[in-house]
């Protein structure tokens, strides 16, 4: 089986010299596919870094990362992978579906199969009905349903979020959560989601790993042992507790 | 992004309640935006009947010379009965206007789509712009006259060129480089080329900065017109004859030769909000019943 990420020893040091600051250090992680893992901890950990590793937005200065075999260079070039920022990132002067078309535009995708895969994929996020709306009138909610409904519209085997609930109020965010699990369900996608919401860590992944920073490591997995199914009676079994509370200790002794 | 926009985004944020409970989008138009087109254009038309009645009673009240102040009426009639000359007038210095317009425009586009594409063209330029736009290029006129030949009307283009290039170029190439961040990460991840990021990020960001330069480079291209023909040149245009009719103390005529200037002015600029609607109906400011 080949593995989604294969990350060994991963570094990287911004700046150099005087200045050089080690954002990660010794970062070793492996996901199979079809994996949901989250990567969690304090501002200023490296998780976000780490993520930009992945995705070849940054390129680390030491140690092996692999993402489907291949240097993240070459799965970015293969569009291996789908990316939700923090802010939807929509363009204003798209309407939802244009925006959802916008990385098949740019994969050369003919026009039919550009406008079949942007009405399915916004049937997938249910946003259907607003297809010719602009951006700017939806909610935040649905905003971020769209940057999700684009970042899968070209079938990535990656699907690497960066915090993409933070701006986003509770309620939001937990139907957000079920959506995203659904979505992971149906497509049977590999995730790597960043946050700094223990709740939503647990809830959302089949692996947690806690993140300390100065420099950013990883300082313990968590397995989320919870069961595959998951709705509003895992929020409230004992088991989503206990794990929570294994998390928040977990950050606490990073801490220390 | 102007103040008004993250005031909009702001109050969308907040509401994502609301929007929540239906999951109905956030505005949206209504019968209140024909109320508000009249209540937007009414204020002004008034203002506009008031302060030229105003202007008429004063003049009369204190017995104003018309030299030192003609009558809106005075202008008005020998704006009627000079009709053909001062429109001759108009259009001649109108098309050195545009043609200038045209050429300055074009060529910051140019210069402004160099300037974000590449680096090292845009750190040798920028410095030597901004420069060029803190001198006040009207000074070049007669030496444009000079090389142009002072009867050409391209003397005259080419001061109004020089005019209208600065702001269009600056703020046009401050729209292509200031993108939000995460949309130039959107497209490195979907791996697009730079031509890919400048044709679908790019420009489209830039237009509204574009449109707002154009607006300011529509009325400073009749100013720089006229104040280019203030420095000689054929006799039939705009700026000589405001020079001749004022010599001659006919201030109603050289005030008639004003308002068609003005009038220019405003329809050029009109022409230019029209061309803005046109190509950017999903910009904040064009928002109906917000």
């Amino acid at each position: 089986m080949t593995m989604v990420v294969d990350a060994r020893g991963v570094g990287k040091v911004f700046g150099s010299g005087v200045d050089a600051v080690q954002a990660l250090a010794d970062i070793d992680l492996v996901m199979e596919t079809g994996d949901f893992v989250s990567l969690i901890g304090p501002s200023g950990c490296g998780k976000s870094t780490l993520l930009r590793l992945v995705a070849d937005l940054l390129e680390p200065t030491s140690g092996e990362l692999l993402v489907n075999a291949k240097t993240p260079s070459q799965a970015r070039l293969d569009r291996d992978y789908g990316m939700v920022f923090q802010s939807a990132t929509l363009l204003d002067w798209r309407t939802v579906r244009k925006n959802v078309e916008l990385p098949l535009e740019i994969m050369d995708f003919a026009a039919e199969e550009r406008s079949r895969r942007a009405e399915e994929m916004l049937d997938l996020v249910q946003l259907d009905s607003f297809a010719d709306h602009y951006p700017w009138q939806l909610s935040g909610g649905m905003q971020q349903r769209v940057a999700i409904a684009r970042a899968l519209a070209f079938q990535p085997s990656l699907l690497l979020m960066d915090e993409p609930f933070g701006a986003l109020d509770e309620m939001t965010r937990e139907l957000m959560q079920q959506e995203v699990l659904r979505l992971w369900g149906e497509t049977g996608i590999s995730v790597v989601f960043v946050t700094h919401s223990i709740p939503e860590a647990v809830f959302l992944s089949r692996r947690v790993l806690v993140m300390t920073p100065r420099p950013g490591r990883i300082s313990s997995e968590i397995a989320i042992d919870l069961p595959p199914e998951r709705d509003l009676s895992t929020r409230e079994s004992p088991r989503y507790f206990e794990l929570i509370t294994e998390v928040r200790e977990a950050l606490r002794r990073g801490e220390s | 992004m102007t103040e008004r926009d993250h005031i909009i985004r702001e109050s969308h944020e907040t509401d994502v309640l609301s929007a929540f409970e239906g999951d109905v989008p956030v505005g949206g138009r209504g019968p209140a935006a024909i109320r508000k087109f009249g209540g937007k254009y009414l204020p002004a038309l008034v203002s506009f009947l008031v302060v030229i009645l105003l202007w008429e009673g004063l003049t009369r009240l204190f017995g104003i010379e018309t030299f030192v102040l003609p009558k809106p009426s005075e202008i008005i009639s020998s704006f009627i009965e000079t009709w053909d000359v001062v429109w001759g007038a108009g259009f001649k210095t109108l098309f050195e206007a545009v043609g200038g317009f045209i050429i300055g425009v074009s060529a910051a586009l140019l210069t402004s789509l160099a300037a974000a594409r590449w680096v090292g063209f845009r750190e040798g330029m920028l410095p030597i712009a901004i420069s060029a736009n803190a001198t006040p290029i009207i000074a070049l006129a007669p030496i444009f006259n000079n090389w142009f030949s002072i009867t050409s009307p391209l003397s005259k283009m080419a001061v109004v060129a020089v005019v209208v290039y600065f702001p269009v170029m600056i703020n046009t190439t401050r729209g292509l480089l200031e993108v939000d961040p995460s949309e130039l990460e959107l497209m490195r991840s979907v791996a697009a080329t730079p031509t890919e990021t400048m044709r679908r990020v790019r420009i489209p960001h830039a237009l509204p900065f574009l449109f707002a330069s154009l607006k300011v480079a529509s009325a400073l291209s009749l100013i720089a017109a006229i104040v280019a023909e203030y420095f000689g040149g054929p006799q039939d245009v705009l700026g000589q004859y405001i020079i001749n009719r004022a010599n001659l103390f006919q201030f109603p005529d050289a005030w008639a030769a004003i308002l068609v200037a003005s009038i220019l002015g405003v329809t050029f600029y009109v022409l230019i909000l029209g061309a803005e609607r046109l190509f950017m109906p999903w910009h904040v400011s064009l928002r109906a019943g917000e």
